[in-house]
């Protein structure tokens, strides 16, 4: 490898640089005019032919929030997310080239939407589907099934510390956001309540799963690293459930 | 510049297509006449899960083409120096036989549009691209493929028409040239200059690779056609045409079918893979 002949230094900002700066405001402000010193390469001015640009960053943006938050969308419909996606990448755009990491920031959004405020539990459908997201692009780990736990001598048990796969994640909620999901994928109407959904990815395929209220401050206290005498001692009746769901859910990666 | 003469995989001069998951069934158990694979870099830029496996067992059978979407190499800010250190991560795991970038921007402070925006060709914006070029280059320790972007609008203040500016990138840098054939015919409709005095223009032994996509037909606000790059279709009958023109005075080289939107099943993908194999066949050797 030799050294190339253009140096890596910054070249000072040039007229181009401050006619520029237009381009990136008008993109996502349809209000905004085009910026100036475009024409159409045949001496003419370049017209409608900027909402080109601008029309490809909309659909761009709304796409991948549409790819990510299929739910969110199927309960608001089409017409309502595009305005609200629009709405979103105007105050939100991505911020990053990785674009299965956009949408982070929506779920909070979505809470402070005014238009979104009759449906209550959207924001926490919308966290739900980033969870599922981010547990789909997330490290590998085998799981540990139901006999690992047999495998420990009883002495040790109250000593033992689950690790939970890169690929778990705990969406809690004062609405049925499991449930929810479940009737847009085929299952049953949802009934009002609280659910919180435990996100785990055996394979390759994420799923939600309901953990009892019960049983929440035992997994909370799991996956703060306690070991399991003291999460015991918070839900005496709910751990053997709890535990079943971690072992047969391939929540964990290791007992330790 | 970047020494290209170590023995590098190189793509082979057969058609490749995009990679979209749908296909991976369809291709593991015949993938004629696709001899090669194209993905973009930033959907493989996750920790695991499927896309990372499936990447795992293709690479095992076919030569990769690493394209990445995400760099504004074109852009006035700095590279994003994350954003390299991902790619040289996704490329050192690879061995991909080609990287490629775009003639384009897409970052602008901390946004990104997601989207391949123009620039205008100035000596500034020259100089620019070809440190930028430079830097990506050092950053993967391989060469680079830069490749043509489509166009809907010029700047007022451009000095440089597009081939001469390509040339000049890499004259200076020692890049390769993406050849978008698609792009070519885009903006020479949309500008109302000649595809064919394009080629002509255009440093074709540079060029590292071929792409080849679908557009659809709007119009202007004087009602002239206005083509939108949207690889959702098959490959036009001009861009085939034009795609011969270029192979006559190339000769063989890499082919992409890019088909991003409305994705269709792997035979209709083939079959356009299988017109590039034939435009392959009649070109001089």
């Amino acid at each position: 490898m030799t050294t190339p002949k253009e140096t890596g230094g910054r070249q000072p900002p040039s007229d181009a640089d401050a006619k520029a700066q237009g381009f990136p405001t008008a993109l996502l402000d349809p209000t905004a005019p085009p910026p100036p010193g475009l024409t159409d390469g045949q001496g003419g001015p370049a017209g409608r032919r900027f909402d080109v640009y601008r029309n490809n960053v909309a659909v761009a943006l709304r796409e991948a929030l549409a790819a990510g938050f299929p739910v969110t969308q199927a309960l608001v419909g089409e017409a309502f997310f595009h305005a609200m996606a629009g709405a979103f990448a105007r105050v939100s755009p991505p911020q990053s080239p990785v674009m299965r990491l956009y949408g982070a920031a929506f779920p909070e959004f979505i809470a402070g939407f005014p238009p979104a405020a009759t449906l209550p539990y959207l924001a926490d459908v919308a966290r739900l589907e980033m969870a599922l997201r981010e547990s789909y692009h997330a490290a590998d780990a085998a799981p540990v099934g139901p006999d690992a736990l047999a495998a420990f001598p009883e002495a040790r048990l109250p000593a033992l510390r689950l690790r939970f796969a890169p690929a778990t994640r705990l969406v809690t909620s004062a609405h049925p956001i499991v449930s929810i999901w479940a009737a847009h994928h085929g299952g049953p109407k949802p009934a009002p309540g609280p659910e919180a959904a435990l996100v785990t990815r055996p394979g390759f395929d994420p799923a939600p799963h309901v953990v009892p209220e019960t049983a929440l401050p035992a997994l909370r206290a799991h996956m703060e690293g306690a070991p399991l005498g003291t999460a015991a001692a918070l839900a005496p009746e709910a751990l053997p459930g709890l535990l079943r769901l971690l072992l047969t859910s391939g929540a964990l990666s290791e007992l330790a | 510049m970047l020494d290209a003469s170590a023995a590098a995989p190189r793509l082979p001069a057969a058609p490749g297509v995009g990679y979209k998951p749908q296909h991976y069934a369809a291709i593991l158990e015949d993938p004629a006449p696709v001899e090669w694979l194209e993905i973009h870099a930033e959907n493989y830029m996750g920790e695991g899960g499927r896309p990372l496996a499936q990447l795992r067992a293709l690479r095992e059978r076919f030569p990769i083409s690493v394209h990445g979407v995400g760099l504004s190499i074109g852009g006035a800010g700095p590279l994003d120096d994350a954003h390299l250190a991902r790619l040289r991560q996704l490329c050192d795991w690879l061995e991909p036989a080609s990287f490629s970038e775009h003639l384009a921007w897409s970052t602008h402070e901390s946004a990104y549009f997601d989207d391949l925006l123009p620039l205008p060709y100035t000596d500034a914006t020259l100089a620019r691209v070809c440190a930028h070029v430079s830097q990506v280059q050092e950053a993967l320790g391989r060469p680079m493929l830069l490749e043509n972007p489509s166009s809907y609008l010029a700047f007022a203040e451009s000095t440089w028409e597009e081939p001469a500016f390509l040339a000049e990138i890499a004259r200076r840098t020692g890049c390769g040239l993406l050849l978008d054939i698609n792009n070519v015919f885009i903006s020479a409709t949309n500008l109302g200059t000649s595809p064919r005095a394009y080629l002509d223009a255009f440093p074709l032994a540079e060029v590292g690779e071929i792409h080849l996509g679908g557009h659809d037909e709007a119009e202007d606000d004087a009602g002239r056609p206005l083509l939108i790059d949207s690889h959702g279709r098959e490959v036009a009958d001009p861009v085939w045409t034009l795609l011969d023109y270029a192979l006559e005075r190339a000769g063989p080289r890499p082919i992409l079918i890019e088909w991003d939107n409305d994705i269709p099943d792997w035979p209709t993908l083939a079959l356009e893979a299988s017109r590039a194999e034939a435009a392959l066949d009649v070109a001089p050797a």
